[in-house]
C-alpha cells in the first residue's frame, strides 16, 4: 500500500486519494493493527487497547472517507482528523504512514528519543497530525474552532474528532458539545470510540456514561449509533453525517477494547501496557 | 493626571485592527461588555463569538481557529483567563505555539469590591511559566494600544493583562512600544524601580518624593515580562546598584522573581520587592486596597531608601 501512495491521484475538493472497497479496508485495518502491536511492543510502552478498538474507524476515514494530500499537509480544503484520545497515537501513526505522510519504517521509532512519533500526538513534529493531544477532553474544542474557521472561509471540508468514551467524563467535552450545537456546526463529526473500558476497569463501574447517545442528543447533536467494527455501518454513518444540516453529528461507535487479538480483547491490562515479545508474536499470528 | 481605561482602549484598538485585517477573530467568555470586545462584536458580528461561560472550551476553539489561519483574540477577566483554563493554555497554546492572543482585563487587586475570587494575582506567574508565551502588562492606555497592535502582528501566543479602573497616562501620544525592550521613564543614579502596569505611575510618584529628599530614582517600565529584557536589568544593576521591583501580583513567580534571577546571575545588588506577598487581599475600593496591601508610592519610596542604605 505504502508504495502505491506515490502514484495515487491528487486529492481535490471533489475527490479523495484513497477509495478502497470494503474487502481492502478490512485488510488495511488488519495491517494497521499489526503496526500497533509491533510499534508498542518495540517501544516497550504505550496504549495498544484503545488503538486497536479505533482501528476500523480510523481505517475508514483515511482510506475511504477523507480528502487529504500527504504531499501538502497544509492544503486548506483538506478534511481534518483530530485524535482527541491522544493516547491512541499508534493507530493514527500507522494510518499516516500507510497513507504516505512518512515512511512506514519510521513507525519503529515510536516513543524513542528524537523520534517524530511522540508518546502522545504533537502537531509540530509529525506530518499529518492536526493537533497535539494527550490531556483528555481538549480535542473537541479544537475541532469546534477548525469547523468554525471552515464556515467563516466558506470551505466545505469536514472536521472529524475521535473521542474515547472514558474521555467523555471530562467536563470540557460537554462545554464543546454545547458550543458546537450553538454554532450549528454541521461540518463537525465526533466519533466516540465506545470500548466501554478505561484505565482501571469498566467505564460503567467507574463513572457511568450511559445512555451516552441520549446525552449527546440532549446537547443538540444528531446521533448515530453503530457497531464500530462493521465497515458497512461505519461507512453508512459517515455518509449520513455529511447529509445532516445545522447540527453537529456524533457517531457512537460500539467497539471492543483490544479488538482483533483474542487475549487482548476486553482485557483492561492492555489499556496502558504493551504485549511482551511472546504475546506480540501470538498477536501478529492472529492478525495475519 | 489624565486617566484613561486600558480595556476601553483595547476594545477600540481591536476594531481598528479588524478593519485592516479580515483574518482577526475575537472570542469572549460572556464578559464582552466588561472586556470591551463588544465594540468588535458590534462592528464585525460574523467574526465575533461569545463562547459563554466556557473558558476551557474557548482556549481550544481559539487554537482551532488559529490552526486554520486566523489571528485570534480571546478575552475574559484575568482570573478566569489564567486559573480556569491553565492546562488548555499549556496543551493548546504553549505546546503548539499557535497564534492566539489572550487579552485579559480586571487584572490584580484593583478589581476592588468583587473581592478575592475576582482578583487575579497569580496570572503573571502562571503565564510566565509557559514556554513560548509572550507576557505583557502595559503601563497605561497608550501603551495598551501599541502592545495590542504588536501582538496582532507578531505570530505566537500572547498574554496581555489589563486593569478594571481607569489608570493615569504615563506616556504621550508619540510613544513607540518595542516588544521586549524595557523603557526608562525617568532617569536617576541612586536606585531604580523596575515596575509593570499600574505600579509604573506609582513609581513615578515615588521618584518625585525621593527627588525632594535628594535621592535620584530611576524608573524602568518592564512592560514585557517575557521575554525579559535581561540586558536592561544587568545595565540598571551595574549603573545604579540598588533595585526595587514593584508589581500588583503575589511575591512568587512574577516580575520580582524574574528580575531577581537576572540580577543574581549578572550583577548582584541590594534588592527589595513591592508586591502582595504570599496572601490574598479583600473587598474594597481599589485605592483602599493598594494602601492596605502596601502598593502605594509611599511604600515604594520607603523600599528605595532601604536598598540605597544597603548599597
Amino acid at each position: 500500500m505504502a508504495n502505491q501512495v506515490k502514484v495515487f491521484r491528487q486529492a481535490t475538493p471533489q475527490a479523495n486519494i484513497f477509495d478502497l472497497p470494503v474487502t481492502e479496508l478490512r485488510e488495511m485495518a488488519k495491517k494497521l493493527r499489526r503496526h500497533i502491536i509491533t510499534m508498542t511492543a518495540t517501544a516497550g510502552s504505550g496504549h495498544p487497547g484503545g488503538s486497536l478498538s479505533a482501528a476500523d474507524i480510523v481505517t475508514a476515514l483515511y482510506f475511504k472517507i477523507m480528502r487529504y494530500n500527504p504531499q501538502n499537509t497544509q492544503w486548506a480544503d483538506r478534511d481534518r482528523f483530530i485524535l482527541s484520545k491522544g493516547h491512541a497515537a499508534p493507530i493514527l501513526y500507522a494510518a499516516l504512514a500507510e497513507s504516505g505522510y512518512f515512511p512506514v519504517e519510521e513507525l519503529a521509532t515510536l516513543r524513542k528519543l528524537d523520534s517524530r512519533l511522540q508518546g502522545h500526538t504533537d502537531r509540530n513534529l509529525t506530518p499529518g497530525v492536526e493537533m497535539s493531544t494527550g490531556s483528555l477532553g481538549m480535542g473537541l474544542s479544537f475541532g469546534v474552532g477548525v469547523a468554525l474557521a471552515g464556515k467563516l472561509d466558506h470551505r466545505d471540508y469536514c472536521t472529524y474528532v475521535l473521542l474515547s468514551d472514558g474521555e467523555c467524563e471530562e467536563g470540557q467535552i460537554w462545554e464543546a458539545a454545547l458550543s458546537a450545537a450553538q454554532f450549528k456546526l454541521d461540518n463537525l463529526v465526533a466519533i466516540v470510540d465506545c470500548n466501554k473500558m478505561q484505565l482501571s476497569g469498566w467505564t460503567r463501574d467507574i463513572m457511568n456514561l450511559e445512555p451516552l447517545g441520549q446525552k449527546w442528543q440532549a446537547f443538540g447533536w444528531h446521533g448515530i449509533d453503530i457497531d464500530g467494527h462493521d465497515f458497512s455501518q461505519i461507512l453508512a454513518a459517515f455518509q449520513e453525517a455529511r447529509k445532516i444540516r445545522t447540527k453537529p453529528i456524533v457517531i457512537i461507535a460500539r467497539t471492543i477494547k483490544g479488538k482483533g487479538v483474542s487475549f487482548m480483547e476486553n482485557n483492561v491490562k492492555f489499556h496502558g501496557k504493551v504485549p511482551t515479545t511472546e504475546e506480540a508474536k501470538r498477536a501478529l499470528r492472529e492478525l495475519e | 493626571m489624565v486617566e484613561i481605561s486600558t480595556r476601553e482602549t483595547y476594545g477600540k484598538t481591536l476594531v481598528e485592527l479588524g478593519k485592516e485585517n479580515k483574518g482577526i477573530v475575537v472570542l469572549d467568555a460572556d464578559l464582552s461588555p466588561s472586556t470591551m470586545t463588544h465594540f468588535f462584536g458590534q462592528e464585525f458580528p460574523d467574526r465575533f463569538f461569545n463562547c459563554g461561560l466556557e473558558e476551557q472550551n474557548m482556549i481550544g476553539v481559539a487554537a482551532g481557529l488559529a490552526a486554520s489561519g486566523k489571528t485570534v483574540f480571546a478575552s475574559t477577566f484575568a482570573v478566569f483567563a489564567s486559573c480556569r483554563c491553565f492546562d488548555q493554555l499549556r496543551m493548546c497554546l504553549s505546546q503548539t505555539g499557535l497564534n492566539v492572543k489572550i487579552v485579559a482585563t480586571h487584572g490584580g487587586i484593583t478589581v476592588g469590591e468583587d473581592g478575592t475570587s475576582h482578583q487575579a494575582i497569580e496570572d503573571l506567574a502562571l503565564y510566565c511559566s509557559l514556554p513560548g508565551f509572550t507576557v505583557i502588562v502595559p503601563a497605561d492606555a497608550i501603551e495598551t494600544a501599541e502592545a495590542v497592535k504588536v501582538a496582532a502582528n507578531t505570530y505566537g501566543p500572547f498574554y496581555i493583562r489589563l486593569s478594571r479602573p481607569r489608570t493615569p497616562l504615563v506616556y504621550s501620544e508619540d510613544y513607540h512600544f518595542t516588544l521586549g525592550k524595557a523603557v526608562t521613564v525617568r532617569e536617576g543614579r541612586d536606585a531604580a524601580v523596575i515596575a509593570v502596569g499600574i505600579m509604573v505611575a506609582k513609581a513615578l510618584e515615588a521618584a518625585d518624593v525621593l527627588a525632594k529628599q535628594g535621592i535620584g530614582c530611576r524608573v524602568i517600565n518592564m512592560h514585557t515580562l517575557k521575554p525579559l529584557d535581561e540586558e536592561a536589568i544587568a545595565r540598571v544593576a551595574s549603573e545604579v546598584g540598588a533595585i526595587v521591583v514593584a508589581e500588583e501580583h503575589l511575591a512568587h513567580g512574577g516580575l520580582g522573581s524574574r528580575v531577581a534571577q537576572v540580577v543574581a546571575r549578572t550583577k548582584p545588588v541590594p534588592m527589595s520587592f513591592i508586591n502582595l506577598k504570599d496572601r490574598y487581599a479583600l473587598s474594597g475600593r481599589a485605592e483602599e486596597l493598594l494602601e492596605r496591601c502596601g502598593l502605594t508610592a509611599k511604600d515604594i519610596a520607603e523600599a528605595v531608601k532601604s536598598v540605597v542604605e544597603r548599597k
